[in-house]
């Protein structure tokens, strides 16, 4: 299993080099990708029909217990076959809609990043890997949705799709690891058996509510829902495969998948219930106010993913038969009615309702496609779209509360909404007068309007052939998410019961209220009026204001001035070393012990102040030089009163050098001028004043250390017996410590070159100027 | 004479730090100038300071006979003033090659131009 996931990692990052020449002659190895994948799961059903699971390990980062586990039971398989079913679909139809695309090679690049990462959520059995594989869809996803990057509008989206499902990432990530660390392990086949030790534990809610945010802001639930209509700004491909058919499922998926080990608790039940049911409800009824294709898909979508968060939250074997079945149908009709709005896009150039009309007599197959795709949408019996939506009525019918009937109702007004939507996505189009634009539409390419056509036709022979279908795809499935065996077998008919005459009755009242709901710009202002209350635009105050703030920490911190730096830096150190010595007790002046003062000293002392007043104030760049250069004596003055001939000798020296250097270099320059206020003036001048003080303290407090003399009598002892010199300052420098005096002559060599150099480089005139 | 070394260490570092935040280059340098002979007196003050005792042996004799001066903030010192000559050297130099390409003594003529654009 893993080689599946790593078959489109690798051909992902082959297009890296070889994506011109694929790109220009070899296109058609990309749909083998999908293909090869998709004949390798198909063999397995077998296996996995028999009851076996496979299992798969190969160790990553064994010290964390993060390994490349690999785990295919009836669900991964479904899911499997979904991704690269519908994938093989996608890709020979995106290969056809993105010709002669600049970033064709991209945009492929991408899809087969994504296929990958989604098949290593699915087959995971390391909840870390699987959430590792998690933000990898939800990055593919973030490049697949802005990739028309001179938009804005596309850019904004990926933006808020990556942060609203980056999010849910984070607490997902969160939850993931308190569970595991709750059960001791991370292996999700392990896991199923700690169901009672984790809902037990006082933190379940906790995690429970953590593992949801993850599963609902993937899988656009109420109020996460908002970034899945901005995702339509996508090519086609993409909404038709990621955000319809299998990145959202993702979280549908997350869910069905711990259902037995996080499960059956009320919490669990009644969260999903009540999030589903309103999520499915509201987005039916929000589609059909929609002139946009894409958009009515896309409410119709969340729509859909609602009603198998809902079915989950019902939790019992009913409903969850009817989740796995359900997942198989919606993602067969959605991902064709999304290629068909492709093609009309495509052909057209508008997916506006209100302007389409009668293409049934330029584009006949594709009408085909999308009317099999709506009638299945639709639950028309005989579809496998009525299959599913008996088993959904079924479910919530036979669900022992007291909510029986309300949730029934929910049901019913969900699918009545989807009815419409379907009629309107697959039928509108094509129904009635062909406006005079559109006479000369086209067909395109084959392999545009066939794999809609292939999926179309699915939903009619699988809802032909129910039991045997369901057998194969979903019975394993529904197992899995139970952990027993559900003895499910799909049956076309089920005699004259109340699901049926609810399931008709859905069908005509959808019906009427397709014929009834003419989509208009009107209506579609009227909805959108109610933005200003939904939760999309907190997420947008949240976001620009994170922004505001970063913008300022930038702009405080980040300045790019010198001295804006610098004086973070200072007070910075002023309030920690002035701390430190605040709380290192008051300080003593050892008066006894201190040196006499003689005239001389005072006198070079008063030099000394009055040099560095001259440097602060002038104007004149070259008093402050020269004021400097006399510090520097005053402080060789010192030396050689104080016992250091050596130190009076080299800071003499080197000041005069100094001096010299800086009068050659600098004596063109002009006076300084006074640009800063006197407000900055003095705030500088009260931040250095305060650091010279904590200076002085600290010297202070030094005085009154005791002097530890060790390693000097050391030096003072053997400077004659063991480097036979009698200036002991001497002997350390080139003798004991003489490595490190070497290292510096280094320095100074380096130092020397660069000097040269400078001097030596001459002014190119294209730099002057 | 400690406490005289005390406020004189602390002028230099306020001059020094009140000196780097101009927005003169000359002055920044001078200020690095003053941070390191203020450092070089505090590393002086460190050890205990003696009047008159160098730490030399006597001609005579192969140990010392009385008190000497510490020796070791010496070398350390010494060494302090000989790299901060490397780098104020370098410094220089390189504060005339900017002058010559910018023709100006200000810090914030070295911002680049992108900054303002954005």
């Amino acid at each position: 299993m893993l080689f599946t996931v790593l078959t489109g990692l690798i051909t992902s990052s082959l297009l890296i080099p070889f994506g011109k020449l694929v790109k220009a002659k070899w296109s058609i190895v990309l749909p083998l990708v999908p293909v090869l994948l998709f004949v390798f799961y198909l063999l397995h059903i077998p296996t996995i029909l028999g009851g076996t699971n496979l299992v798969q390990h190969v160790d990553w980062v064994p010290s964390l217990g993060v390994n490349l586990d690999f785990r295919l039971d009836g669900l991964s398989l479904l899911f499997a076959l979904l991704i690269t079913g519908i994938g093989t679909a996608i890709f020979f139809y995106g290969r056809t809609y993105l010709k002669g695309h600049p970033y064709f090679d991209r945009f492929f690049a991408y899809l087969l990043l994504f296929m990958s990462a989604m098949l290593g959520v699915v087959l995971s059995n390391n909840i870390l890997t699987l959430f590792v594989f998690w933000e990898l869809t939800s990055i593919s996803s973030f490049f697949l949705i802005g990739f028309n990057n001179d938009s804005k509008a596309s850019r904004d989206s990926a933006l808020s799709a990556l942060s609203i499902t980056g999010l849910g990432g984070f607490f997902l990530l969160a939850g993931l690891i308190y569970m595991g660390h709750i059960a001791g392990t991370f292996m999700i086949s392990e896991l199923f058996t700690k169901h009672d030790l984790i809902v037990d534990h006082p933190q379940y809610p906790l995690i429970v509510g953590l593992i949801f945010i993850g599963a609902f802001t993937k899988s656009a639930q109420f109020p996460f829902h908002f970034w899945l209509p901005g995702a339509m700004k996508a090519p086609t491909p993409v909404s038709a495969y990621l955000h319809s058919a299998t990145m959202v499922k993702a979280g549908i998926y997350l869910l069905a998948r711990f259902t037995p080990i996080l499960g059956h608790t009320e919490i669990w039940n009644n969260t999903l219930l009540i999030v589903g049911g309103f999520t499915m409800v509201f987005a039916a009824i929000h589609a059909l106010f929609r002139v946009d294709l894409k958009g009515i898909l896309a409410y119709s979508t969340i729509s859909a993913l609602g009603v198998l968060t809902f079915l989950l939250g019902l939790g019992t074997q009913e409903a969850i038969i009817a989740a796995a079945v359900f997942i198989l149908v919606h993602a067969l009709y959605k991902a064709t009615l999304f290629m068909v709005t492709g093609i009309i896009d495509h052909e057209t150039h508008t997916r506006d309702l209100t302007k389409l009309g009668g293409l049934r007599k330029v584009l006949f197959p594709v009408f085909i496609a999308a009317l099999l795709a709506a009638l299945s949408s639709a639950g028309l019996p005989s579809t496998f779209g009525f299959i599913g939506k008996d088993l959904i009525y079924e479910a919530t019918l036979h669900y022992k509360t007291n909510w029986t009937l309300w949730l029934t109702a929910l049901a019913v007004i969900t699918n009545i909404g989807l009815v419409a939507a379907g009629f309107m996505a697959g039928l509108k189009p094509f129904t009635g007068k062909l406006p005079p634009g559109f006479a000369n539409v086209h067909l395109p390419y084959p392999s545009m309007w066939i794999p809609p056509l292939i999926l179309g036709s699915l939903g009619l022979i699988f809802g032909v052939f129910p039991g045997y279908i369901g057998d194969i795809f979903n019975y394993q499935a529904a197992n899995a998410i139970v952990q027993t065996d559900t003895a499910m077998h799909l049956k076309i008919w089920h005699g004259f019961n109340t699901v049926l005459l609810l399931s008709l009755a859905t069908l005509l009242i959808g019906i009427v209220v397709y014929f009834f709901n003419k989509p208009s710009e009107r209506k579609l202002a009227a909805v959108e009026r109610l933005n200003s209350i939904a939760p999309q635009r907190i997420f947008s105050i949240i976001g620009r204001s994170t922004m505001r703030l970063s913008n300022w920490y930038t702009q405080t911190f980040h300045n790019g001035y010198l001295r804006s730096y610098h004086i973070k830096i200072i007070v910075f150190a002023e309030i920690l070393l002035g701390y430190k010595l605040w709380i290192s007790g008051p300080i003593h002046i050892k008066w006894d012990s201190l040196t006499p003062l003689s005239w001389y000293e005072v006198g070079i002392v008063a030099m000394l102040l009055g040099a560095l007043y001259i440097i602060v104030t002038t104007r004149s760049r070259l008093t402050s030089v020269v004021s400097t250069s006399v510090i520097g004596y005053c402080i060789c003055l010192m030396f050689v009163f104080y016992s250091a001939p050596d130190l009076a000798m080299t800071q003499f020296t080197i000041d005069t050098l100094t001096t010299v250097l800086f009068v050659l270099v600098l004596y063109k320059l002009p006076s300084f001028i006074n640009i800063t206020s006197r407000w900055l003036q003095l705030r500088d001048a009260v931040v250095a004043l305060g650091f010279g003080v904590i200076l002085s303290l600290i010297a202070l407090r030094v005085l009154q250390e005791p002097n530890v003399t060790e390693i000097s009598s050391f030096y003072g002892e053997n400077s004659y017996l063991l480097a036979k010199g009698k200036n002991v300052v001497n002997t350390i420098l080139v003798d004991f410590r003489g490595l490190d005096t070497m290292f510096e002559t280094v320095v100074l060599s380096i130092a020397a070159i660069g000097v040269y150099s400078l001097i030596r480089l001459r002014l190119k005139s294209s730099e002057k100027e | 004479m400690e406490l005289l070394l005390v406020i004189i260490i602390g002028l230099l570092y306020a001059s020094g730090v009140y000196l780097i935040l101009r927005r003169s280059m000359v002055k920044l340098l001078l200020g690095i100038m003053l941070l390191g002979n203020g450092t070089n007196i505090l590393i002086f003050l460190l050890g205990k300071i003696t009047k008159g005792s160098p730490p030399v042996i006597n001609e005579a004799y192969k140990v010392f006979q009385d008190i000497y001066a510490d020796p070791i903030p010496q070398a350390l010192i010494l060494t302090a003033i000989v790299i901060s000559f490397a780098l104020t050297s370098f410094a220089i130099v390189l504060l005339k090659r900017v002058y010559a390409l910018v023709d100006s003594d200000d810090l914030d003529d070295l911002n680049t131009p992108e900054e303002e654009d954005l």
